[in-house]
């Protein structure tokens, strides 16, 4: 491969201050353009590997590396650029009073100024189907309206990765088809903190499971959730009604 | 909530004062009161020049009378207090309607609410003639500490995030039988309190990592700050000019 992996985490190991370990050695590699879904039941630690990819914890053992660069102090500018995190709760995200300056709030802290920062605005917007809304506060947006708008405000800064933390949590069903063909529809690689199995089907071809704070398995979503048994040791439960042997097996 | 664009004190017009920069705004309703503060103790008359410079801002600015009364509710608690200052008063007495008062206490009562409601109009035309997000670029533009502007930014956009969190603590307690009938159940009301400013307190912090997460460094950017033109500083200046005019004049004819 010509250019480096969007992501390299090797042997990564963590425990917080307290004592409680939540990374046991964490190997995870994420090809440019590939969309994965980690998987896992709560407190596996899913939130703890988020947090290590753009330095925010940092201080265990292993490493991180994003297209090639290593997360560490000197560089965390430019990490924090090309790992672009949309947090659960977008009222979390969106702290600026109106919609076109929290998008702007990413990449001017890059350090973009005047038309190429509004082209950047405009241009994210698009991408997420929310041109029309640059002005309004967050507030007077519907939730799956926040919930782009989040996304916007990380694309953007242009990621390498854009990494989000159940992004179908609290969307109502036609909001959550919307920012599936959103998503799908992006040129960025994506790795997706998800309880939503059907939606890491639809979206990710690949998945992998974290439990204990270690990659149980890592194979192509569809072979995952037929599983039975490995879906079952993990605390994975699928819909009730919901059988992916029914969905036709994603292509590619 | 308001399910528009903008907030509610914010009243929507194309006007000569909407239009002005907020931070000419913010410099003239201050210097209007330090002008209506500063007026002797004996004058009366410059106060009708001051609500003449303020009932023209209104007409200007299409602000109708109506709301502007109805917003005038939040001065209701300093009314009851200045209609105790008569009662309470020492000195020589006068009847009022079968009521014995003191004529210093009454005089008092009445500048006090004249100085009070006029810097209560004041603000209610500032804020219905500047959007919140532009009162804070104002006030930036002023210099004023980056911090306590970035403060303010978050309290402008998390009041109704807080408020509906509130909303639904309420309804929680109220769909398991609670009702504040006696002193007793304040037991309950400050474990609410402390509950939400520990929800609170949490978010900012989870707001906090979203913000380092997106290069936060200390500096909110800023958009757009329009500066002012010294015609627009000019403009701003007629209603504190008048407000200074009248009150310098009123010193004067008390020192002669």
């Amino acid at each position: 491969m010509s250019s480096p992996p969007s992501l390299v985490v090797e042997g990564l190991a963590f425990a917080y201050p307290d004592g409680h370990q939540a990374l046991y050695g964490v190997d995870l590699t994420v090809g440019r353009g590939e969309r994965v879904a980690v998987l896992g039941p709560n407190g596996a630690g899913k939130t703890t590997l988020v947090l290590h990819l753009n330095g925010i914890l940092t201080g265990g053992r292993g490493r991180v590396e994003v297209a090639g660069l290593p997360v560490a102090k000197t560089n965390l500018a430019e990490i924090r650029r090309r790992v672009g995190i949309v947090f659960q709760d977008p009222d979390d995200q969106l702290f600026m009073p109106t919609v076109r300056e929290d998008v702007a709030f990413g990449p001017a802290n890059l350090g973009l100024r005047g038309p190429e920062l509004a082209d950047r605005i405009e241009e994210a917007l698009a991408l997420v189907g929310m041109a029309g809304y640059a002005d309004r506060p967050p507030h007077h947006l519907s939730y799956g309206q926040r919930r782009r708008v989040a996304v916007a405000t990380v694309l953007a800064m242009r990621p390498e990765i854009l990494v989000l933390d159940e992004p179908s949590s609290n969307l109502d069903p036609a909001s959550r088809r919307e920012l599936a063909d959103i998503l799908l529809a992006l040129p960025v690689t994506i790795l997706m903190v998800t309880h939503d199995l059907p939606y890491a089907l639809q979206l990710c071809p690949r998945a992998v499971i974290l439990d204990d704070g270690v990659i149980v398995r890592d194979a192509p979503t569809y072979d995952l959730l037929c599983d039975d048994a490995t879906m079952a040791a993990h605390r994975l439960e699928l819909p009730f009604g919901f059988d992916p042997r029914t969905v036709a097996r994603p292509t590619g | 909530m308001s399910g528009g664009h903008t907030h509610q004190l914010y009243v929507e017009h194309e006007t000569l004062v909407h239009r002005l920069p907020p931070q000419c705004k913010l410099i003239a309703v201050l210097t209007f009161v330090i002008a209506v503060v500063s007026t002797p103790r004996s004058a009366v008359w410059p106060y009708a020049v001051y609500a003449g410079a303020l009932a023209a801002v209104a007409v200007l600015a299409r602000i109708p009378a109506p709301l502007i009364l109805r917003r005038m509710v939040v001065e209701v608690p300093f009314v009851v207090f200045a209609l105790l200052l008569p009662v309470i008063s020492r000195g020589p007495r006068v009847d009022v309607l079968g009521v014995s008062m003191s004529e210093s206490g009454l005089a008092a009562a009445g500048i006090l609410l004249a100085k009070g409601t006029l810097g209560v109009v004041a603000s209610i035309l500032l804020a219905a003639t500047t959007r919140p997000r532009d009162l804070l670029l104002g006030l930036q533009h002023l210099r004023m500490p980056q911090l306590l502007v970035q403060i303010m930014t978050f309290m402008f956009r998390y009041v109704e995030v807080v408020l509906a969190e509130m909303g639904r603590m309420r309804v929680a307690r109220e769909s398991r039988g609670f009702r504040a009938r006696n002193l007793g159940q304040l037991r309950v009301l400050a474990h609410s309190a402390g509950a939400l400013f520990i929800r609170c307190f949490e978010r900012g912090e989870r707001v906090h990592l979203a913000m380092l997460s997106r290069g936060y460094s200390g500096r909110l950017p800023t958009l757009d700050g329009a500066q002012a033109r010294s015609t627009d500083w000019a403009v701003a200046a007629c209603l504190p000019a008048a407000a200074v005019l009248a009150s310098a004049a009123a010193w004067f004819a008390v020192g002669r």
